[in-house]
């Protein structure tokens, strides 16, 4: 597979994301430039954390402007894989290929530590490695990680088993303790916690690494 | 020049962490009477004079990039710019 991680100004995760697919799962990726216009010939996108545009006016909210997004948006549109870890996520909601925001963690200061996640739908491209229920450790850096969306959009969520993961401990304040969703389809993904920061023991937990080969699994699947 | 000023605040649905904080600072400094804070952020934009569409394109700007509609709201004045 063919892996796009994208460039943001003040994207800051990109090298780890680009290392946890070359090193982790041995597969092409390339760093894609923000101001490109074309995602032609790769299979999946991967939106890295970090502060695109410095976090300005909202996280996210600049670099939905931004010219790679018309494909990032056609990616999702044609049911391929996208991926948006923290800013990401952050990114995804703006752009509206996720419902809900992400805003101020409920005690507004920064949070950077190790949690559980709870795998709460086994059945996606994104989590078919992991047991249905299976609680993993995977690292956290935000300080506007608290997803937020109305009743109708978390009935929605649960109806459709849109929410992925959930904070074991509710750290952010986030609805229903949650840490990443998919959109309906099932092909788009954002989550707050850092997958790629845990694809070996060395780093702390290798844990992330399923994630990744899961959408390795997903593609075989699909491509047979 | 026409000058509009646009105001954007949270829901009510949704808790205002900055604003709780901001209150109870404001609470320590021993104005107990106060009962909420609301934080929020101020925008001025500046167009020409001659501009037919625009309160439908500041509706539009505001929609798409100054609120996010899920967690914002927002309204805005224009007036002549001094």
């Amino acid at each position: 597979m063919k892996f796009a991680v994208i460039n943001f100004p003040g994207s800051n995760c990109d090298m780890d994301l680009y290392y946890a697919i070359r090193d982790g799962i041995k597969q092409t990726v390339e760093l894609v430039d923000y101001r490109n216009e074309s995602l032609e010939g790769f299979d999946g996108v991967l939106i890295p954390g970090g502060f695109s545009y410095g976090d300005y006016l909202r996280s996210g909210a600049i670099a939905v402007h931004a010219p790679i997004v018309k494909e990032i948006i056609r990616f999702a549109n044609e049911g391929k894989i996208v991926l948006g870890i923290c800013n990401g996520f952050q990114i995804l909601t703006e752009l509206g290929l996720l419902p809900g925001a992400l805003i101020q963690n409920e005690k507004s200061c920064f949070i950077c530590e190790t949690v559980d996640l709870k795998v709460l739908n086994n059945q996606t491209a994104f989590t078919n490695e992991y047991q249905a229920g299976q609680i993993i450790n995977i690292p956290v850096a935000h300080g506007e990680g608290r997803y937020y969306c109305d009743e109708k959009t978390l009935e929605d969520l649960k109806i459709n088993d849109q929410i992925i993961f959930e904070y074991q401990q509710n750290i952010n304040g986030s609805v229903a303790q949650i840490a990443g969703v998919t959109n309906k389809q099932k092909n788009v993904l954002g989550m707050m916690p850092h997958p790629e920061r845990a694809i070996e023991k060395i780093l702390g937990s290798d844990d992330g690494l399923k994630l990744f080969q899961s959408i390795i699994n997903y593609q075989v699947k699909v491509n047979n | 020049m026409k000058l509009v000023k646009v105001y954007v605040t949270l829901k009510d649905s949704v808790l205002d962490a900055q604003g709780e904080a901001i209150k109870s600072a404001i609470n320590t400094m021993g104005y107990k009477q106060l009962a909420d804070v609301h934080m929020g952020k101020y925008f001025e934009l500046s167009f020409d004079d001659d501009y037919a569409q625009l309160d439908q394109d500041v509706n539009a700007i505001c929609d798409d990039l100054l609120a996010n509609p899920n967690i914002e709201t927002y309204r805005y004045e224009i007036m002549e710019e001094q």
